[in-house]
């Protein structure tokens, strides 16, 4: 059947794959834990920093590593915007109105896309991360390589700030219980919009560091999100360690399908390990509820 | 509004609607209206699971693909009638209703929300690559001389303006009946109180299987009708996301849990999205969908109640 080389060198391309999904989910994760919304505009935010760092590469020559910072920033204000105008307003409004305002705000963002930029695809050509590693006959892409490194990093230093500092303290009172935490004095605003800004500010670097290697274009986000409600969903909403083994087991799965079965039905399959592990355990694996 | 007033109403739409393409004899006109009739229609069934027993489902599209690949399947491998097509597509809606259900029920919100997507994107990924039912290419339906059983017109829209209608007329019957029943009570118990209901005795899983079980029949005969209409299907066109969205957003917009809701809500947003196509889409710029888009961000901001809570207010107010 498969050697046993092609077997591993596709674990390791889902676990580098993983790594990514991860933090893009984490963006996520957060969100839903502090106030319980789904952002269907997801993807839409990680095609936005693709494009950021696309085009400052094109337009500026500035390598996707150099203008990471910048992603970062940038969706960390798109996130803070799309906060103050949009979810604000809809913090108690039905179920189904929070769904349709995030969905609207995805459709709106993919469509400016293709508008200002047609829907080609576009790619980045001799980024500074490029090229393969070859370690005892595996093969490692440098940027994908790259890109879960600093993956796995962001997402540390987003557990210890959530879990170590006095801004992480505060978030998580507010998720806890919004009406205590304002009492002792904690701006639940100031809180909603910070979640909203580093969960898009995640997608940023996720962005940024996708770009190096994967094709742009104005529906890339489309898969990536349904990746990522899987991923929190499949790791309990709100649980931030719970992404992030989600986010590897569906690189996996997506991979390890893609060969073993067909390439065409990979989605197919992360699909359907997710329902069978929410038919199994309703909150997820990590879920509190 | 009293009991004679209200028929009169009623009456007197019926009516407009009898004439409308009688005096709209041009295409687009009528095709509108027949976009408005199916999407009211879908909305309708949408309702029945989504708005009176409060389970929202992202995933309808596939009742829809379903209904529209059993009937042209069924016209071109078989050569059946439509018709049959339609009410074997229905009944098989059903069937994958309950194998849904009978898991995701156990699921609540968001979880449930989510699940529904991923059936329905399965199912997209499955027909894009099942050869036998034309996988991405699709599936052109062979043209067939006009007549009713055929369920083919050439040569007029009339026709299919008043099938539509028809079917927007059942669905209105069909919530009428769901909507002063027991069955209408129960849901809005489920919706209101899951744990309420159940300790009240109501048998909560059976009445959610009954609630998606005629949603999903009611999309299904709008898939068989959309297949017949424009003639040409793909996994695209009748298993995207994006109609499962529209078809929520139909029923929000209006207002959901309400008889004429869903209708309201199809009058407001298909012609806006009908005139924003023809007038600015085209040329793969997207920008109807720009628009679109936002039009969806401001009705669920400033409008999460629908139409029809804002016009309650109105008379609370009034009254008060």
């Amino acid at each position: 059947m498969y050697s046993s080389e092609i077997i591993l060198q596709t674990i390791l391309s889902g676990i580098l794959m993983g790594c990514i999904y991860a933090l893009v989910a984490v963006g996520l994760c957060l969100i839903w834990g502090l106030m319980e919304i789904v952002n269907f505009a997801h993807g839409e935010m990680l095609m936005l920093a693709m494009f950021t760092s696309f085009w400052g590469f094109t337009l500026f020559h500035f390598d996707p590593l150099l203008s990471l910072p910048f992603c970062m920033l940038l969706l960390f204000l798109v996130g803070v915007a799309t906060y103050f105008i949009i979810i604000k307003k809809i913090l108690k409004a039905p179920f189904l109105a929070q769904i349709l305002a995030t969905f609207g705000l995805g459709i709106f963002l993919r469509y400016l896309a293709q508008f200002m930029w047609s829907p080609d695809f576009r790619t980045i050509k001799n980024p500074i991360l490029s090229g393969n590693l070859n370690v005892g006959g595996l093969f490692i892409g440098i940027p994908q390589l790259a890109a879960s490194v600093i993956c796995v990093a962001t997402f540390i230093v987003l557990y210890l700030l959530i879990n170590k500092t006095e801004i992480g303290a505060a978030l998580l009172a507010t998720s806890e219980d919004r009406e205590a935490a304002s009492l002792m004095g904690i701006n639940s605003d100031k809180m909603f919009a910070l979640g909203w800004g580093i969960g898009a500010a995640c997608l940023g670097v996720a962005g940024a560091l996708m770009s190096n290697f994967y094709y742009i274009f104005p529906e890339v986000g489309f898969s990536f999100s349904l990746i990522a409600y899987v991923a929190v969903a499949l790791g309990g909403f709100g649980s931030i360690p719970g992404s992030f083994v989600a986010g590897i087991i569906i690189g996996l799965v997506e991979f390890l399908s893609g060969l073993l079965i067909a390439p065409a039905f990979k989605y197919a399959f992360v699909f359907l390990i997710y329902l069978l592990v929410v038919f199994i355990r309703p909150q997820g694996l990590w879920g509190r509820y | 509004m009293g009991f004679n007033k209200k028929y009169i109403w009623l009456g007197l739409g019926a009516v407009i609607f009898l004439i409308y393409p009688l005096i709209f004899t041009l295409p687009f006109p009528r095709h509108v209206m027949i976009m408005i009739f199916l999407y009211a229609t879908l909305g309708l069934a949408w309702n029945m699971i989504g708005g009176y027993a409060g389970q929202i489902s992202l995933g309808h599209a596939l009742f829809f693909g379903i209904g529209a690949y059993t009937s042209t399947l069924m016209l071109m491998k078989l050569g059946a009638s439509p018709w049959v097509g339609m009410l074997v597509g229905g009944i098989l809606s059903m069937g994958v209703s309950f194998i849904i259900g009978y898991p995701c029920f156990k699921l609540a919100g968001h979880y449930f929300a989510i699940a529904t997507i991923a059936i329905g994107e399965i199912a997209q990924v499955w027909m894009l690559n099942w050869d036998w039912a034309g996988a991405a290419v699709g599936l052109t339906l062979p043209i067939l001389p006009e007549s009713l059983i055929n369920l083919e017109f050439h040569s007029t829209k009339a026709p299919y303006y008043y099938i539509a209608f028809g079917l927007l007329i059942l669905g209105l019957l069909a919530t009428y009946g769901i909507d002063r029943s027991k069955l209408g009570y129960y849901f809005k118990a489920i919706k209101g109180d899951l744990e309420a209901a159940r300790s009240l005795g109501i048998n909560v899983t059976k009445y959610k299987f009954f609630a998606l079980a005629l949603s999903a029949f009611f999309t299904s005969i709008c898939g068989s009708f959309y297949a017949q209409y424009v003639l040409f299907i793909d996994p695209d066109s009748v298993f995207p996301l994006m109609l499962s969205v529209i078809v929520c957003l139909v029923a929000t917009l209006g207002g959901v849990g309400t008889i004429w809701g869903p209708v309201i809500g199809a009058f407001i947003l298909i012609p806006i999205s009908e005139f924003t196509r023809i007038y600015l889409g085209g040329g793969g710029k997207g920008t109807d969908l720009v628009l679109y888009g936002l039009l969806i961000i401001i009705i669920s901001v400033y409008q999460p109640f629908g139409v029809i809570g804002i016009a309650k207010r109105f008379r609370k107010k009034e009254s008060a």
